[in-house]
């Protein structure tokens, strides 16, 4: 599903050139579950970065289902983002004025989807991550495995081909961050194919395929 | 690809606004007054135009004014209206002569004096006529009588009063026959003026008395003037269509009796009611685009609170715009979602202000027993502007939010 050939990035900070990714290649099959890791500043959150198309490379060739996404304007990478890609991050990014419900419609209204059609797809996916009967509550009235439990709901709302999680256990206690990732694993069983990022050996454990990075390098890719 | 619909961007923007009420009201505020301001001086100003209208209307149908013209002195100076002595009896009576259209030439003269009468005592206008006065000023007698060309003749002292100073002299009392005096000298009440009421300009028409032409010049004005001149003549045209012929005539009479040659400045000046209506509302219709310029600073000053505040906005939502952005949404989205909320902002506070203004400029109309003129065309105009101003001052910040990067955004706390 994913190719990547000699991947980098570069950023400039002030007089230094910083090498975020050196050349990194890999290939991702539909319905891999990843475990990406590493230390912070190894490369990891710049690779998620771009492969969500929130970023794009300096050099190398990203190919998503064969099309070129390094090539990509700003509205095909709008419009990539929101059918292709679910994001879940560390702190959720919920937005607080908005209902459970209506933050997982977010994405919907910017497929442009019908109102009506959005509403129950919104609340299909809110009971199928056990919220069904909160779906009118504001984040603020949700503790934080629920809230994290609406934000993998909005990520699942366009039916995307990948889910990039930074984090997704990060700001959770180890009870929850378990129901979290159990969740993760369920999704991959029925077919989605799940990337988490992550510096904690642990959450990685939970994941197939483990990726470590360093320096910006691929050090270590091993399946279990 | 559809992207998202204009309804759902105008919801976000909704959205954004009700969530904080207090600050979106002062936003707005600025506008509000803006446009309140500039609604309330065009409806005075238009207020005041028909109040000229009516009153300038009212001095008589029909009527030619001719005033002394002072022509430049060799300093350059020149005298007020009305200084100059230039008109005299020949005037009047050549223009009686001579000028066909002429229904009714009547020549005055003004002048305040004090008035007493059984113990009251009044200070008003005393002005010196001829009878045909009333024709040319549509003036009535309601009781008594108007002097005659006799009476004039003679020099006799008497007097047509106007209502108000019957009032002021003797209440109620019917004053015919009564004897007055007028700077000392006795004068006969023998009629009394139908009133006119009020002019627009709070000036009481019925406050004043009229005398034949020559006894006021000799009993009140005196030495002041020239013993055969003329203030101001009032021509009455026969009809409107011949108020423009009958003024040229007036003014190639006045040329030749004045030896005034080809070229050379006339020393008096005739003004029809239409000249002079056309006039006054060009000078009232500049004063109000002046005031309503002036307003219009306050609805640029409103637009720049709404710039700033949606800087602010922008800054605090850096997050919220990194997630849509994250989510699907594109920059042009964003730069609608951001625009959207400032030209609402701008609208709201053109509608209240709107409403304030018009009431405000009722209120005024009524407090000072002044004409309400109602704008029409002021609320599409004000309405259209106010959104222009959310859009101008709108425009930067959210070109501002469309441009973020959405890592950088996303990463802010």
């Amino acid at each position: 599903m994913i190719q990547i050939e000699d991947l980098t990035k570069t950023y400039v900070m002030g007089e230094e050139t910083v090498t975020a990714l050196d050349g990194v290649s890999l290939t991702i099959g539909r319905g891999e579950s990843i475990a990406i890791i590493g230390p912070s500043g190894s490369g990891k959150s710049t690779l998620m970065n771009i492969l969500g198309g929130l970023d794009r490379p300096s050099r190398g060739r990203y190919r998503f289902e064969g099309e070129e996404v390094a090539r990509f304007s700003d509205d095909q990478l709008a419009d990539f983002r929101n059918r292709r890609i679910g994001f879940v991050f560390q702190s959720f990014q919920l937005l607080p004025r908005l209902s459970a419900l209506q933050n997982v419609e977010l994405p919907m209204v910017y497929a442009g989807a019908a109102p009506r059609a959005r509403r129950e797809r919104a609340a299909e996916l809110l009971e199928r991550v056990g919220l069904g009967s909160r779906m009118g509550h504001r984040p603020n009235q949700l503790s934080g495995g629920q809230q994290q439990r609406v934000a993998i709901a909005r990520s699942l709302a366009n039916q995307p081909d990948l889910l990039l999680a930074d984090e997704p256990t990060g700001a959770l206690d180890s009870a929850t961050g378990i129901e979290v990732l159990g969740l993760f694993q369920k999704l991959n069983a029925e077919g989605l194919t799940v990337v988490l990022v992550t510096h904690d050996r642990g959450v990685a454990d939970a994941a197939r395929r483990r990726i470590a990075f360093r320096d910006g390098r691929v050090t270590e890719d091993m399946r279990s | 690809m559809s992207g998202a619909s204009p309804t759902e961007i105008v919801r976000f923007a909704a959205g954004a606004i009700i969530a904080h009420p207090l600050r979106s009201g002062l936003t707005s505020l600025g506008v509000v007054i803006g446009v309140a301001a500039v609604v309330m001086m065009t409806s005075i100003g238009l207020g005041a135009q028909k109040r000229v209208t009516d009153t300038i209307s009212g001095l008589g149908s029909n009527l030619i004014i001719v005033t002394p013209l002072q022509p430049r002195t060799a300093g350059g100076v020149m005298g007020g209206a009305g200084s100059g002595q230039s008109l005299s009896d020949a005037d009047t009576e050549a223009i009686q002569r001579q000028v066909e259209g002429a229904a009714a030439v009547a020549p005055s003269v003004t002048g305040m004096a004090q008035v007493t009468a059984d113990g009251a005592n009044w200070n008003t206008s005393i002005v010196g006529v001829t009878p045909d006065y009333l024709e040319a000023r549509d003036l009535t007698i309601a009781s008594g009588r108007m002097f005659d060309d006799r009476d004039a003749r003679q020099g006799r002292k008497v007097a047509v009063l106007g209502p108000t100073v019957v009032t002021q002299l003797w209440g109620e009392a019917d004053p015919i026959g009564k004897r007055i005096r007028i700077r000392g000298a006795p004068f006969e009440v023998i009629g009394v003026l139908g009133s006119k009421g009020q002019s627009s300009f709070g000036r009481d028409q019925d406050d004043l008395i009229l005398s034949p032409l020559e006894t006021v010049r000799s009993r009140i004005i005196g030495r002041r003037i020239k013993a055969d001149s003329v203030q101001t003549i009032y021509v009455k045209a026969v009809s409107e269509d011949e108020l423009g012929t009958v003024q040229e005539e007036i003014d190639s009479v006045l040329r030749t009796e004045h030896k005034i040659g080809p070229g050379e400045d006339d020393d008096f000046q005739t003004q029809n009611l239409a000249s002079i209506l056309e006039a006054s509302r060009a000078a009232i219709g500049a004063f109000t685009v002046l005031l309503a310029a002036i307003a219009a600073v306050s609805l640029v000053v409103g637009g720049v609170g709404i710039m700033n505040i949606m800087l602010v906005a922008v800054t605090e939502r850096t997050r919220e715009i990194g997630l849509r952005m994250a989510l699907g949404a594109r920059r042009r989205d964003v730069l609608t979602q951001f625009a959207l909320e400032s030209v609402a902002l701008s609208l709201v506070g053109g509608l209240i202000g709107l409403g304030i203004g018009l009431l405000g400029a009722a209120g005024i109309a009524a407090i000072a027993d002044w004409p309400f003129a109602l704008p029409v065309w002021a609320i599409p105009v004000a309405l259209s502007f106010s959104s222009l101003v959310g859009l101008v001052f709108g425009a930067y910040p959210a070109w501002r939010a469309a441009r973020l990067d959405p890592i950088e955004a996303l990463r802010r706390e």
